[in-house]
C-alpha cells in the first residue's frame, strides 16, 4: 500500500485557489485540510476554489461534510466550487450522497497541468 | 417457569444457527483516539486480504468500517476517551463479519439516525452519511444500541475467486 502524507497542498493561480488533497480523508484528517483550506478562502477570497480529488486514496463521510463544508463557504463568498479527477472509490462515495446535483466534477486527462 | 424454558431454548437453537465456525476471527480493542481510525480500517482490510478480495470489496469494506469506528468516537464517547471492541471473521462461503462495539452514550432513535443526511453534530461538518454508506457498500448492517452502548454488526459476501479479476 502507498503511503501517501494526508493534507492539503494549496497553489494559488489569478483568481483560482487549487486545493489539492492527498492520502485518506477522515474525521481525523478532515479539521486540519478544512482550517487549512479555510484561512486561504478567506484571506484571498478567489472567484474559484478548485478541490483537486485525484490524489485521495480513502475517504468516507467526513470527507463529504469537508466538500459540503467548503462548498457552502465558497458561496458565501462568491466562489465557484469545483472536484477535481476524483478516483473510483472516491466517486462511489460522491454517488451515494448525491454530491454532483450540488457540485461539478471535473475530469481531465491532462494530469498536473496545475503546476 | 415454561416461558423461561422456551426462552432459553430459544437462544440455544439461535447460538447454534449462528455458531458457523469462522475461518479466522480477530478482536481487537481500541482506545477512542481518532487517529485509531485509520488503524482499524486498515487492520480490517489486511485481515479481509486473507480470501482475495477485489480492490472494490476491500476499499467498501474500509469505508464502512471507517464510518462505525467514526460513530463510537464522535458520537459514542463524545468528549471522553472509552474503548472500541472490533471483532472480525472470515467464513468458509466468504463472508466477512465485522461487529464494531462501544460503551458510550448510545443512540436515542436509530431510525432517525439511519437517515440519510440525519446528523446531530452539524458544527463539526459532519455529513449525516454514515449509515448510508454503511448500508450501501455492506450486505447487511445490524444496530443495536441502548444507553450503555451500541453495536453495529456488518456482513459482507465476497465475489468467488472462480470469476475473472483484474
Amino acid at each position: 500500500m502507498k503511503t501517501e502524507i494526508s493534507g492539503v497542498v494549496i497553489h494559488m493561480k489569478n483568481d483560482e485557489m487549487l486545493c489539492v488533497l492527498g492520502g485518506d480523508i477522515d474525521h481525523h484528517s478532515a479539521r486540519t485540510v478544512r482550517m487549512q483550506i479555510d484561512e486561504d478562502l478567506y484571506r484571498r477570497r478567489p472567484q474559484k476554489l478548485v478541490l483537486d480529488l485525484s490524489k485521495v486514496e480513502f475517504m468516507d463521510s467526513s470527507g463529504l461534510g469537508l466538500i459540503l463544508g467548503r462548498f457552502s463557504k465558497a458561496s458565501e463568498i462568491g466562489a465557484e466550487c469545483v472536484l477535481l479527477n476524483p478516483n473510483e472509490n472516491v466517486t462511489k462515495i460522491l454517488d451515494v450522497a448525491g454530491i454532483k446535483r450540488l457540485i461539478r466534477i471535473e475530469r481531465s486527462f491532462e494530469k498536473n497541468d496545475h503546476r | 417457569m415454561i416461558t423461561g424454558e422456551k426462552i432459553s431454548e430459544v437462544k440455544a437453537v439461535s447460538k447454534k444457527r449462528m455458531r458457523k465456525k469462522p475461518l479466522n476471527e480477530v478482536k481487537m480493542v481500541l482506545p477512542s483516539h481518532s487517529m485509531n481510525e485509520s488503524y482499524a480500517r486498515a487492520a480490517c482490510a489486511v485481515f479481509v486480504s486473507q480470501i482475495n478480495p477485489t480492490i472494490t470489496e476491500i476499499s467498501d469494506i474500509k469505508c464502512a468500517v471507517s464510518e462505525a469506528v467514526t460513530n463510537c468516537i464522535v458520537h459514542g464517547y463524545r468528549d471522553s476517551i472509552g474503548l472500541i471492541y472490533i471483532n472480525m471473521r472470515l467464513y468458509e462461503n466468504r463472508e466477512f463479519r465485522v461487529e464494531i462495539k462501544d460503551k458510550g452514550c448510545g443512540i436515542q432513535n436509530i431510525n432517525e439516525a439511519m437517515q440519510p443526511l440525519f446528523t446531530t453534530d452539524r458544527e463539526n461538518e459532519r455529513s449525516g452519511m454514515g449509515f448510508t454508506i454503511m448500508e450501501n457498500f455492506m450486505d447487511t448492517l445490524k444496530v443495536t444500541s441502548s444507553g450503555c452502548g451500541t453495536k453495529i454488526v456488518m456482513t459482507k459476501k465476497l465475489a468467488p475467486l472462480s470469476e475473472m479479476r483484474a
